[in-house]
Formats: C-alpha cells, structure tokens, sequence
C-alpha cells in the first residue's frame, strides 16, 4: 500500500467552495510509438462526482472519436501483470503479491446538479474558444483554446470551478505552446447510467511529436507529495526519461523469510527509503519486460485484445504472437500470447512535489532491451535437526551468516531497526544449537551466564 | 604543475572527466560495464596507434585517444559489449580521415557517440542520469579546473553556457512563463555540463578566430534550444555540435586567424600557434618541436 497523502494527475481537480479534493495515486498508461499517442488515465478520485473536473493540456483538438471511456479492469490486469513481486526458492510456485491493487481508484458519492454553460460572449471577451463539445460516456468534455492563463482561469471560475491559486502561472506554458486543453466533467445522467459506483479511465489518442506526459498542473491542489504509477507501452525499448534521472529499483536479493507476512510494508518502506536516498527527485524504473510472457509471472500476460484497448495500435488484428526459441516460462491461458509480442512494458513509479520535479517528465524510448523487474527472493531454512548428520551443523553455520546478510539488507533497503529484523528473524525460525555445546567445545561459553 | 601548459590542461582535463566518471558509476548507477569502459580504451587506444602508424605519425601521443574514450564511456550506453569499442574507434578514426584545411571537422567523441548512436544496435544516451547531487559536484570540480586554465580554453565554455541560458531566460522564463527552478533544473544536467565544459570548448574542432568561435557556440545553443523545446527530439546539444561542426571550415576561411594547436611541452605559457595550410593531422607537430 502506498502513502494516501498524495493528490496528482496529469491535470488538476478543481472544486465548488472549498471541499477538498484530493486524488492519491494515479495510474496512467502510455502508449507510444511512431509519434503515435494513447494516453490513458485513470484516477481515485473520491468526492462529489457534481465537483470533478479534470483539465489535461492536449496537443491537438481532439475529435470525439479520439476520446473513449475505458475499461478500469484494464489497469487492474497491467498492474498485476508488472507489479513487484516476492519468490520464494523451496516452493514450487513462486509466491506473489500485488501490493499495487491497493492503489485502485475507491468509489466516488453521487452528487448532483451540473454547471451551466457560460454565453459564447462572454467565452469569446475572455480570449477562450470552445473548440469542440462532446458527451463521451459519464464525461461531458469541453476542448478549449485560449490565449492568455488570466482568461482561461476566469472562464474556468466563472464557469462554475473554484480554481485553485496558481493555476494561471501553471497554465501559462501551456497556452504559450499553444496546446488545447481537455476539461472533463461527469454527466450525472450519464454516469447513474453506468450503473457504476466509480469514474471510469478516460482514454484519448493523438498525433504529437511530444512524448511527455503533463504532471505539472496537477501539482495545482497538492498538499504533500504526489505518485504516479506510469506504464509505458512501446514497440522496442525500455523508456526512461530524459529530463530526469531514470533508475531502476534495487531488486534479486535476498530478504528475510518474515517479509512473506509483510511484503506490502517492505515495499512501501523500500519504496520510501529509496525515495529518500534519491531526494524524491528521481523516477523508479519497476518493471520492463515484453508484454507476452513473464519469469515468474504475478499475473496472466494481457491478451491482444487488452493490448489494443490500452492503444497498443500497431498489435495485428489475428492473435498471431511472434514465435521465437526464446522459453516460455509459463503458459498462457487460450486468448493470451503465448511467446513474446511486439509490445514492450516499463512500468515507472514517481513521488514527486512541486520542487522536485518543476517539469513535465519527458521521455525517450531507449534501444535498451535487457529485461527488469522488482523481485525479491526468500529462502526457507531447511527444518531438521543440527545432529542430524555431520552436514547439518556446517548448513546452520552457513544459515547463520545467510541470515545476517538478510538482516543487513532489508536495514539498508527499507532503513528499518537491524535489532528488529533480527528479532523477527529468531522467532520465525530459531537456528537450532548442537547440544554438545558447552562441553568444551565450539561454544563453550554459551551456558556460563 | 607550470599553470598554463596546455599538455598539462589535457592531462587535467583527462584526470577530471575520469573521476566523473568513476563517481558517477559508482554512486549513479550508470548502467555501464567496466568491461565496457576497457573496450571503449582498447577501441579508441588502438585506431589511434593504427592511424599514427599508417599515417607514420611520430610525435603525436595518446592523450586526445584517452579523453575521446571517456568522453564515450561517459555520453554512450549500450546493452552489448562492442558498441563502445567500435563508437570509440570510429571516433578516433574520424579525427584522422574527415578533415578539412588540415584540421578534423568533429569533435572526436561527439562524432563516435552519434554514430554508435545511430549505426549500432542496443545504443542509447541517458541524459538524464547524473542526477542533482551530482551536478553540484560537477559544477565544482568545473570551476575549480577552468581555474587551471586561461581564458583561451573557457571562451567556449562560457559564451556556450551564457548563449543557451540567455535563449532559455528569454524565450521560456520570460516569454512562456516557465519558473526560474526549470532553468535550475536544467543547469543541473550533466550532460549539458560535461557537453560545455569538455566538448564544445574542444580548441581543435572550434573555429580559429575569436568572433567565430562565439558565433558558432550561438549557433549551437539555438540550434540544441529548438531542437529540444520546438521539435521535441533527444540528444540536443550533441546533435546540434555534430551539424554545426560543419560550419567550422566556413568560419576559419571567412575570420582568418592561426590555428590552435596543442603544445606537448611545458616552461612557457604559449600555445603553439600554426598557420592552417601547415597542419596535417591531429596530435602531430608539424613545426620542430623538442619532446621530452
């Protein structure tokens, strides 16, 4: 589970009066190829569904059919499929845990009532264009243009928002770019339609040079540290960016077996430590693999079908995967690629502020294509007895100094109290002692006091 | 250390950039192989022995070679073992082939990192890499070696630097409203300072005269600045260097004035200077000149 301190997107929440409106993680997946873009996003917004809004600047005015509510299961399967995972060595299937399942988007209360619309007069006096309306599912979306920050943040307040001071400074390099933005609001008729208690991921696809994903205006109504959990979707190669350092996640060692029980906690405290040791300035690579197989898998590889869905464009229509001698370490399910396909996922973790991150994260698709991922190993001690065999005593002496090694990583990892972990450790297997100690011989001294 | 022997600039200039980059692997996670790095040297140390000996070159060294091969090791990743062998023994061999008016056209690095780049599969450049804590150690160790040197090696630097951070000021604090922090945040780039202080100030490939030497770091800034922020593309700074390379033969012909070259022993503070039609390839003396 992830710290629930954070409020972020792509763009900002804006609210009526002042509730306070908060949205944790984010989880956006970028598909990219070609200067080819499908951004899709989705958000836990909680609070009145009549108060969301969401403004992401766009390139290009987007035509309707370039819009499309998604499905949020989508995220869920693309979230397990790259999430962090835990092996543990004497079991046969490898354990897995999806800590990231934590961070979809909690249901949102009803509300009511939808603002009115403002007099084209009054929109054209304040330099802003509607440039195109749409109703795309539960969203009512405006495209807007505008030539100044001060007359979009007016339009925005008088048209019902209570912007949030600073939006005029944040939106200024936008408009002088000349991009679009997209304000989404939720239709309620539309919504109550759906039948569903939660926002669901809105999708767009455009042309642009541009492949960069917009976070500073969601810094707008943050009150602590945001995170963005990204997938990028690529043809080739791993992504990182390339206006900040990319580095990927310590991962393979060798942890106490406790952290079975506490594997959410680990990596939340991993996760912070390295955050720390970084100063929050840079982006975590947690996962790049292909999309078609895995080794070990924490979920079932997305089917092309899913793939298409999150904008992979350039998948065939026939489910036909590129064969090749590379092993298939698990089998797929019918409708799954079986082998590897031309679609590439890195999945990038960020905590951010306004100070730590005071641009847009752009991005390059490298040639790199060495596989990643965040994997974390536990080894099961052997259970038997020291007298055993003559064996057993040199394993538990090894055992012994494995287990401190253990001890000092997960300290280093996660900074956590040495003292406690090697508590932990003694009470979730004590290393058994030979009873010919304290006859003169290794050990003497144990039974003195 | 004579002050201002320009052998010992070199030697400096190679013992800095390999401390950044021994710091930076070490403490940066450079994704770079050590074994990399000795390919990069076996590469570029052998192309250079290659070339002097077919050329029957003899009083040229190996210092340029090495600083070429680091600036490789530094600017170039690669998911193989030979990329940075043969991006370091192109850029060596380019140094004694493309050359105009007695003089090589690219810096010699910037040419072999682009070809890797652009001809050899598994090769990126993260310019993203170094990091703050980094920037601020580079800025240092910048400033504390320019000190070293006289104005003659930093002229390049600092008009490049004040060229791209006057555009930035102008056209996107200024203009487009960007906070002051993003100019911060870029000036923290290691790459945009490792491009400053070891690349465009390179004396060989830069244009002989004072004013074109200027015009030319304007251009390069321009050019990496729309690169980048107008047309969206990576790798800016190196890209823009390589096409405005081409522009140096143009300069040296319009601005007359004598070459610089390298001057491989110490007791006077004077860079050997020598009319252009008299020099044939780099690292070579081509007037008489004792070597110790």
């Amino acid at each position: 589970m992830l710290p629930r301190s954070a409020s972020a997107f792509c763009g900002f929440y804006v609210a009526k009066a002042d509730a306070s409106l908060y949205n944790k993680a984010s989880q956006v997946v970028l598909t990219h190829h070609d200067n080819k873009t499908v951004l899709s996003m989705m958000n836990d917004y909680k609070g009145d569904l009549t108060e969301f809004a969401m403004v992401v600047p766009v390139p290009v005015v987007l035509q309707k059919g370039q819009i499309n509510v998604g499905d949020r299961k989508l995220f869920e399967r693309i979230d397990a499929f790259s999430a962090p995972r835990l092996v543990e060595y004497f079991d046969p299937d490898p354990c897995q845990q999806r800590f990231a399942a934590d961070m979809l988007m909690e249901s949102a209360p009803m509300g009511a009532a939808v603002r009115k619309g403002m007099s084209a007069k009054r929109t054209k006096s304040l330099g802003v264009k509607v440039e195109a309306e749409y109703t795309v599912g539960e969203y009512d979306i405006v495209i807007l243009s505008a030539k100044e920050s001060d007359g979009l943040e007016t339009w925005l307040q008088e048209s019902g928002y209570n912007i949030p001071s600073g939006a005029r400074r944040a939106l200024k390099p936008y408009i002088k770019q000349k991009l679009k933005f997209f304000v989404a609001k939720v239709n309620l008729k539309e919504q109550a339609k759906t039948g569903l208690t939660y926002l669901r991921p809105l999708q767009f696809a455009f042309n642009s040079r541009r492949f960069m994903l917009p976070i500073r205006l969601g810094m707008i109504n943050a009150d602590g540290p945001q995170e963005i959990l990204l997938y990028v979707l690529t043809k080739d190669g791993r992504v990182e960016t390339t206006n900040y350092r990319t580095v990927k996640l310590p991962t393979g060692m060798d942890v106490p077996v406790f952290v079975k029980e506490e594997f959410k906690d680990f990596y939340r405290s991993m996760f912070d430590e390295q955050v720390r040791k970084e100063n929050m300035k840079t982006v975590f690579t947690e996962y790049f693999w292909n999309m078609g197989w895995c080794d070990p898998c924490a979920a079932d590889p997305l089917s092309p079908e899913e793939l298409r869905n999150l904008g992979v464009f350039w998948l065939e229509e026939p489910s036909s995967p590129i064969t090749s001698g590379r092993p298939q370490r698990r089998f797929a399910p019918p409708g799954r690629p079986s082998g590897p396909v031309p679609v590439m996922v890195t999945r990038l973790h960020l905590r951010y502020t306004p100070d730590t991150f005071p641009e847009d994260l752009f991005f390059q698709e490298t040639q790199d294509r060495a596989n990643y991922q965040a994997r974390y190993v536990l080894r099961h001690p052997w259970k038997g007895s020291i007298d055993e065999c003559p064996q057993a005593k040199p394993y538990f002496e090894q055992l012994k100094d494995r287990r401190e090694r253990e001890a000092e990583t997960l300290a280093s990892l996660t900074g956590w109290d040495i003292s406690t972990i090697r508590e932990k450790q003694q009470s979730s297997f004590e290393i058994p002692v030979s009873e010919n100690n304290g006859n003169g011989q290794d050990g003497w001294w144990k039974n003195l006091w | 250390m004579t002050k201002d022997s320009s052998k010992n600039i070199r030697i400096v200039q190679a013992f800095l950039m390999l401390s950044i980059l021994g710091a930076g692997a070490v403490a940066k996670d450079f994704s770079l192989d050590p074994v990399q790095v000795l390919l990069a040297f076996l590469g570029g140390l052998s192309a250079q022995y290659i070339c002097l000996r077919l050329l029957g070159i003899k009083h040229a060294g190996y210092q340029s070679a090495i600083i070429t091969c680091i600036g490789v090791s530094l600017l170039l990743r690669s998911d193989n073992l030979y990329a940075h062998a043969l991006a370091a023994a192109a850029a060596v061999i380019s140094k004694f082939s493309i050359r105009i008016s007695g003089k090589h056209v690219f810096n010699p690095a910037n040419f072999g990192v682009l070809i890797g780049l652009s001809l050899l599969p598994g090769t990126w450049i993260s310019a993203g890499q170094w990091g703050s804590g980094t920037a601020l150690a580079f800025w240092l160790i910048a400033f504390g070696s320019v000190s070293l040197m006289r104005l003659r090696f930093q002229l390049m630097t600092w008009s490049f630097l004040t060229a791209y951070v006057g555009i930035f000021i102008f056209h996107r604090v200024l203009w487009m409203g960007y906070e002051t922090s993003v100019l911060l945040h870029h000036l923290e780039n290691g790459t945009l300072l490792l491009f400053a202080f070891f690349m465009i100030s390179d004396p060989k490939t830069a244009p002989n005269h004072t004013a074109a030497k200027l015009l030319q770091t304007l251009i390069v800034a321009g050019t990496a600045y729309v690169w980048q922020f107008e047309f969206y593309m990576t790798n800016a700074l190196l890209w823009s260097l390589l096409f405005a390379s081409l522009l140096v033969p143009v300069w040296d012909r319009l601005f007359t004035a004598p070459q610089f070259e390298w001057r491989s022993f110490g007791g006077t503070n004077n860079d050997v200077v020598s009319p252009s039609h008299n020099f044939r390839t780099a690292d070579a003396r081509p007037i008489a000149a004792p070597v110790r």
